[in-house]
């Protein structure tokens, strides 16, 4: 694994709201019925992370598990810790109908930290971030211009944001001309 | 002489002086002033000429609907022409230049145009430019080119930056006049969300310059003590210098905020385009004074009424010592005793109604004004700028009664509410006769998802002229200080029974230079329709989209038409309000971020290496590698020979590869692809067809089965996402009960292709636990494991016809793994080699590329592809389609392969002439080429084309055009270059 290195190795944009890209994340791609026997259990104990309501992310120590859709997870992880647990949930499930994937790298990972970030993906993804409806432990499934994206707001009030990895430069340019622009005032 | 007055000018701040120029001359304005206000202040009455007769044009309104007052702003980067003189506040170093006459404004050749007006009559253009049809393209429109449009195109790239922003509320405001401020502190009582936001700088609109009364306070009072209560409210934002521009379906509203326009710091963003959701609309827009029709409106110094009262209240310039009010309604005569108060000198109200106005009528005479009854303005005088007015009858024809002097006229026609937010999305409107004015129609409000209206007009945009009327329908009610006012006379013409001299003196588009002639004219011809006559006439077609034209033009076209003006109807209002400009539609999107540009993981590895980038989709793949002073032709022939010699590497990270999943994925699977993909066995690889409905083939690539109910797919690099989302449309709609899931994995590996004779040696050269040798690892299988320290898995599989493998390892792997290789194959003579090679050498093996052999029109059978499609299942997508008679019949054209007798390259897309002619008289064709190199390991030029009757002709000779007009001799081949047993692929 030392040969792994994310999109943009940690690149920051730094300025009163800062981008930064966090290296190398774990992300597994789970899609499953819910409703199963069991699924809800296995997952929350594997992950040990309770199981996310609609459009919610639950998080515990380094794990978060986020509600994609209705037959759909996406649960984080460290790094170098996915590619079993991506195994361990596989054999868990086997009696189910289900589909796993480690999408580690498939992904970049970014924070948005700073006083307007909601401003700053306000100006890129049609997506409401007024504080009464976009709280702690929403996750959103959007558009950043013209990519497709996850943002979802941490405890210290930062944001992140998931693209795909080969649109990472992008965003993290769109990301860094919308913190750099400054603030709209609103949110 | 238009200038400052010593007092007055509640918006300028005098101690704030401002320079700017115009036309290249330096003069001062205040901090406060609008461009207009500011040249007028400097007696810069002449502002621009008209577009069709170039006649001179000073400003005619105060905000915007300003047809005139459009001028070249900035300099350089920060040029940008037709910008409203009413609208651009001043600032320190602002630059503008006048408009649309050469050489100068004041002397204009384009003139001249006016005295031939009479042959320039509605339609002019079409009438005269038709014949020689000809002439059109090469005289005609070159020279109206020429003389034509407004402004000058920017020369430079914009230096400013724009963005947009998204916004959420429950109830949007638009309007910071009094009903919009009542309207919005109405619903922020109630706890909703709300959001105001006014075009222009200042808050309170008409009431403040008109200095109403609300519940004992003056307007000004009341307004800032109201924006005061808004602005503590937690659920309220409010916005100035912020215009709705458009109104759309689900309560969608794009709104224009100019944020570096009033000021000379141009460092920050220009323009921000709000993209904002609304629950509600509240259009608080106000109403916009209507010109009246009388011979010489146009003339500089001819105004609307209330615009030379905000002239002298907001900004204390007068526009004239002497100013003739006309008017058909009472509101007019408020400027006369603004103007009155200001010291200047109002030599009479020539009002159109014999009875006259309400108690101010007594008001103004008190004053000491001359109020001249049931009369009106025969003709203005003056070329450059009004001298004075002649006086007639309004029922009469127009025999001149006296002559006033003066060198400004205040019009006032009536007023008509500004309904576009409401009509935008279908709201009607219905005409209201006792004030003259098309105002919303309640009952047939444009309408949400929900069936109801979502959109409400207010205040005057609802057809209110008094102050509490306008409180009352915005939610508030309110005591005021008004008096009675007569009913309005509607007046379409002055005098009402002009001759055509004075008609063709008559203006209804400014801009356009439409009169009131040309309306007429065009019903004479026969126009009924008001969207025909304002295309025919351009009434209203013009930048500012006839917002003081439309009106007395379906009038005075309902006159001609002798219909009742509802019957006439009005044009269609369309966003925008008012222009924005195309920074703030393109927002931040440009440069780097103009378009996403997606990067394999040793994207930047290919840079280095001095790749010659393709663009494939937002991808950019690497077409060659050429190195110091290699030409590409050369790179790509050099890569050729070196795969089929040595070994070469080509970053195939972008072919899409998706998971299919499930009790029901080999099902699936058998009905997307034309051949059977449920008996593949778990290891193998096969190659697979997928077609749509109608048979055409859609993409292709190779399936690997990696468990019992798990399949990787892989795709074209074009198709990834398109066949993910065929593959879940599917799932989702038509075998919504099949159980399968699939997953795009497509970015999660970085994937080589590792090709050559000595492609094997190469990789085992990583070490690692993967026996690679020909038996354990055979071809169109796969191994996964360790290949050296990289998390591999290996597909035996060939694209180019040498021993080839595709390795795929964790994306992030993916550039230490391309430089692992490329370090380990010195030893070997490794090369990268780009999409051109591997183009190349896959038609040396005759196999099809997507997007080449097929164009959406062809089916596997056209390409001899029958073997690649299973005669035993019962169904898959397209063998319907497959088996209808055009696609069976023997005359489709066959895939072969071609070999030019001369060794030369056939030029791609070439056709093969065949005898005679089709329906069209076109060249009858019997053969197509879909592919053609020059091949190095052949050492000529070889093709794949699409050929009737191809099959039997084998070893025939067919010409193909060159391009040069002529013909290139070649043997029809089968399209197998290359290594036809496969022995080269297989060892």
């Amino acid at each position: 694994m030392s040969n792994a290195v994310s999109a943009l190795n940690g690149k920051v944009a730094a300025g009163d709201v800062t981008v930064a890209e966090m290296g190398l994340q774990g992300m597994i791609s789970l899609r499953g019925s819910f409703d199963a026997e069991d699924f809800v259990a296995t997952i929350t104990h594997l992950v040990g992370v309770d199981f996310p309501d609609v459009r919610q992310i639950v998080s515990n120590g380094e794990r978060s598990v986020a509600w994609m859709s209705p037959d759909e997870l996406l649960i984080l992880c460290p790094y170098d810790q996915a590619v079993s647990l991506t195994a361990q949930i596989a054999e868990a499930l086997a009696e189910q109908h289900f589909l796993v994937a480690n999408v580690s790298d498939a992904r970049a990972l970014f924070s948005v930290t700073g006083p307007f970030a909601a401003e700053v993906l306000a100006k890129v993804a049609p997506v409401d971030f007024s504080a009464s409806a976009f709280a702690v432990g929403e996750v959103r499934r959007t558009r950043l211009a013209q990519v497709a994206g996850a943002v979802w707001k941490e405890q210290d009030g930062s944001l992140r944001v998931v693209c795909f990895r080969s649109v990472a430069h992008y965003t993290f340019d769109l990301l860094a001309t919308s913190a750099k622009a400054g603030p709209v005032g609103v949110l | 002489m238009s200038t400052r007055l010593q007092n007055a000018g509640r918006l300028i701040d005098r101690s704030k002086p401002v320079e700017f120029s115009f036309n290249g001359k330096r003069l001062r304005g205040y901090q406060g002033d609008t461009l207009a206000s500011a040249l007028l202040a400097n007696d810069q009455m002449m502002i621009g000429r008209s577009f069709k007769y170039h006649r001179p044009r000073g400003v005619v309104a105060s905000g915007a609907e300003e047809p005139n007052g459009l001028v070249n702003m900035g300099q350089g980067g920060y040029f940008e022409p037709n910008q409203r003189v009413t609208t651009q506040e001043v600032f320190d170093g602002l630059t503008a230049t006048s408009q649309n006459h050469w050489p100068s404004l004041e002397f204009d050749i384009g003139a001249v145009n006016q005295l031939f007006a009479r042959f320039l009559p509605a339609g002019f253009y079409y009438k005269m430019f038709i014949h020689p049809r000809p002439f059109w393209k090469h005289v005609y429109e070159p020279f109206i080119r020429q003389s034509a449009g407004l402004g000058k195109v920017p020369q430079e790239r914009d230096a400013d930056t724009y963005e947009h922003f998204y916004h959420f509320c429950d109830v949007l405001v638009v309007g910071g006049g009094i009903a919009g401020l009542a309207a919005a502190l109405k619903a922020a009582k109630s706890g909703k969300s709300v959001t105001l936001i006014e075009q222009t700088a200042d808050w309170g609109g008409r009431a403040v310059v008109d200095g109403v009364q609300i519940d004992g306070q003056s307007a000004a009072d009341w307004v800032a003590a109201t924006l005061a209560t808004l602005g503590k409210m937690a659920n309220v934002t409010i916005r100035s210098r912020t215009m709705a521009a458009g109104v759309y379906d689900h309560g969608y509203v794009l709104a224009y905020e100019r944020l570096t326009d009033h000021i000379s710091d141009k460092s920050g963003v220009r323009h921000r385009l709000w993209r904002i959701r609304a629950g509600h609309v509240v259009a608080a827009t106000g109403a916009i004074e209507r010109p009246l029709s009388f011979a010489g409106n146009d003339i500089p110094g001819v105004l609307l009424a209330a615009a030379v009262r905000d002239y002298v209240v907001n900004f204390g310039v007068s526009v004239g010592d002497r100013t003739v009010v006309v008017t058909n309604n009472d509101d007019a005569y408020r400027t006369a005793l603004a103007l009155k108060e200001a010291g200047l000198a109002v030599p009479a109200i020539i009002d159109v109604r014999p009875s006259g106005a309400g108690p101010i009528g007594q008001v103004a005479e008190r004053a000491g004004i001359r109020v001249l009854k049931g009369k009106a303005i025969a003709k203005v005088k003056g070329k450059t700028r009004v001298t004075g007015v002649q006086v007639c009858l309004q029922a009469g024809e127009g025999s001149v009664l006296e002559e006033i002097a003066c060198d400004c006229v205040a019009m006032s026609g009536g007023w008509s509410p500004v309904v576009h937010l409401w009509s935008h999305c279908g709201g009607k409107l219905t005409w209201d006769d006792d004030q003259a004015m098309f105002r919303p129609d309640a009952a047939r409000g444009p309408t949400g998802a929900d069936g109801k209206v979502f959109v409400t007009a207010v205040g005057s945009a609802n057809g209110h002229l008094g102050t509490a009327a306008i409180l009352r329908d915005a939610g508030l009610d309110a005591t005021t200080n008004e008096v009675a006012e007569a009913a309005i006379e509607p007046v379409w013409m002055m005098p009402q029974g002009a001759g055509p001299k004075l008609r063709m003196k008559a203006w209804l588009d400014y801009q356009n230079d439409v009169k009131v002639s040309d309306v007429q004219l065009a019903a004479r011809e026969g126009y009924e329709s008001v969207e025909h006559t304002k295309r025919y006439t351009t009434l209203g077609m013009a930048t500012d989209q006839g917002k003081l034209s439309n009106i007395n033009g379906l009038a005075i076209l309902s006159q001609a038409l002798d219909a009742p003006i509802p019957a006439v109807g009005t044009t269609t209002f369309r966003p925008p309000y008012t222009p924005i400009s195309m920074g703030a539609i393109g927002g931040a999107a440009r440069d780097a971020i103009f378009q996403p540009l997606r990067r394999t993981p040793m994207h930047d590895l290919h840079e280095a290496n001095g790749v010659d980038w393709e663009p494939v989709g937002h991808w950019r793949r690497g077409y060659a590698y050429p190195r110091a002073g290699e030409k590409v032709h050369d790179a790509v022939n050099r890569e050729i020979l070196n795969v089929r010699e040595n070994v070469g590497l080509l970053d195939a990270s972008t072919l899409g590869k998706i998971i299919v999943k499930g009790p029901d994925a080999g099902r699936f699977l058998d009905m997307l692809y034309t051949n059977l993909m449920s008996t593949l066995p778990v290891g193998k690889c096969r190659y697979g067809l997928m077609c749509t409905e109608n048979g055409f083939l859609s993409d292709d690539g190779v399936v690997v089965r990696l468990a019992d109910d798990t399949w990787l797919c892989h795709t074209t690099t074009g198709g990834a996402d398109r066949i993910h989302g065929w593959m879940e449309d599917w799932l989702q709609t038509e075998w919504y009960d099949w159980q399968v899931y699939t997953a795009n994995v497509t970015e999660q590996y970085a994937q080589v292709v590792v090709a050559g004779p000595k492609a094997r040696q190469l990789l085992q050269s990583f070490g690692g636990d993967l026996d690679l040798s020909k038996d354990a690892f055979p071809f169109m299988t796969y191994v996964e494991g360790k290949l050296g320290e990289f998390d591999a898995r290996i597909y035996r599989i060939s694209f180019s016809g040498e021993l080839s493998y595709e390795v795929a390892v964790p994306a992030s792997q993916g550039a230490a793994f391309w430089q692992a290789l490329l370090a380990n194959g010195q030893a070997f003579g490794v090369m990268p080699y780009g999409t051109e090679a591997m183009h190349i050498m896959r038609a040396e093996k005759g196999f099809i590329m997507i997007g080449d052999e097929t164009d959406g029109t062809v089916i596997p059978q056209d390409l001899n592809l029958g073997w690649a499609i299973s005669k035993k299942k019962a169904d898959y997508l397209g063998k319907r389609a497959q088996e209808r008679s055009h696609m069976t019949d023997p005359k489709r054209w066959k895939l072969v392969g071609l070999e030019t007798l001369d060794g030369s390259v056939i030029p791609d897309g070439s056709h093969a002439p065949a005898a005679g002619t089709n329906a069209n008289g076109q060249r009858n064709t019997q053969g197509r080429v879909t592919s053609t190199y020059y091949s190095p390991t052949l050492k000529r030029g070889i093709a794949m084309a699409l050929v009737l009757n191809g099959l039997d002709r084998m070893g025939q000779e067919i010409e193909f055009q060159n391009d040069k007009g002529g013909l290139i001799k070649a043997r029809i081949v089968d399209p197998v270059f290359y290594d036809k047993d496969g022995a080269k692929q297989n060892v």
